[in-house]
């Protein structure tokens, strides 16, 4: 039997649902609770023999990315694959995948500076979104309507840590007020939903109130999502799309989603298939 | 599973008996996220601070 580890940070709801997928299912998991691990990086022992394969499971990108990257130097199976995971991880290496790979995806520059930020947005038009590289739930995501505002938002960045100072600007894509959270698990889409965004907010996220919609899976969705899963490395995903009238755009594709609502809106058992699927990467 | 008491709304928050320190449990009353505190042979409840460099449906 391949055991699994279930490497997080902070234990949510979602990693419940996991654990007691396992104890359904007769998996054997077992936790690594990331504030406890030792992990020697050189060497032969790494302290952590008893898995075979790991789901990781970390909120913190940072801390995930390199705990990755020392299980796969081990010969470990890690789902998420260190390569998927820092491309997810940085919007700006994500946005590069998804357009070498053809998927649509919104128009985005790169930009440091103030002066350079306002000649991208003069290309992008007005609004526009302002998004970190790095970071989740829509946190420091901001709509910017015009001049003015675009001056007083990159004037606040400049006073917060540097990685704030890497100015990712996208266009902002005429949408219904919902977007679509699509589920991919190797080569299929698993589950869907729409989120709606709330009343008081542009942004969908569910973390932001956004409420959740069952959507059945379309082959156009699957085939989307499944190419934007591949083109970031190939494994477990949340995509992040748009719908707009030429069709869906792809914005995110997440690597340690959350998935507590979409299990609740599709009834799709998403922890079993992802422990299911952590087993058959490690017998590969 | 056992329960605690929401220090909100006072509605009863399941939580698994073999529940983690640090690990998150949600009121289904009001939805307060909740986190699970073990010392000891004793365990209660705090409100959840998740407001880390990148804490992300």
């Amino acid at each position: 039997m391949v055991r699994i580890g279930l490497i997080y940070d902070q234990l949510r709801p979602d990693e419940r649902l996991i654990i007691e997928a396992a104890k359904r299912n007769n998996i054997d998991l077992t936790l690594y609770d990331t504030n406890q691990l030792a992990l020697e990086v050189t060497g032969e022992n790494d302290g952590i023999e008893p898995a075979d394969a790991f789901l990781q499971r970390c909120i913190s990108y940072f801390r995930s990315i390199h705990v990755t990257a020392t299980l796969e130097s081990r010969g470990k199976t890690v789902v998420n694959s260190f390569k998927a995971a820092s491309t997810c991880g940085n919007k700006l290496l994500a946005s590069i995948s998804l357009d070498r790979a053809k998927i649509p995806t919104p128009r985005t520059f790169l930009a440091f500076t103030e002066d350079a930020s306002l000649k991208a947005l003069e290309q992008l038009g007005y609004p526009a979104v302002l998004k970190p590289v790095v970071g989740s739930w829509g946190r420091l995501v901001a709509l910017i309507k015009d001049v003015d505002s675009a001056r007083s938002i990159i004037e606040s960045r400049e006073y917060l840590h540097p990685i704030q100072q890497v100015y990712y600007i996208q266009e902002k894509i005429k949408r219904p007020e919902r977007d679509i959270r699509c589920y991919v698990i190797g080569e299929q889409a698993v589950a869907a939903m729409y989120r709606h965004a709330p009343a008081d907010d542009w942004r969908t996220n569910t973390a932001r109130g956004g409420i959740a919609e069952n959507l059945p899976v379309t082959s156009e969705l699957e085939d989307l999502s499944v190419r934007a899963a591949q083109a970031v490395g190939g494994g477990a995903f949340g995509v992040d799309l748009m719908e707009t009238e030429s069709g869906l755009v792809v914005h995110e594709v997440n690597h340690t989603t959350e998935f507590k609502n979409t299990v609740r809106v599709t009834g799709v058992d998403i922890p079993k298939l992802l422990l299911e699927y952590t087993q058959q990467q490690a017998k590969q | 599973m056992s329960e605690e008491k929401c220090p909100d709304c006072e509605a009863a928050i399941p939580v698994p008996d073999d529940a983690v320190d640090g690990e998150i449990v949600t009121c289904p009353d009001c939805g307060l996220d909740l986190e699970v505190t073990l010392t000891g042979q004793s365990r209660s409840i705090k409100p959840v601070v998740i407001e880390k460099e990148d804490w992300g449906e």
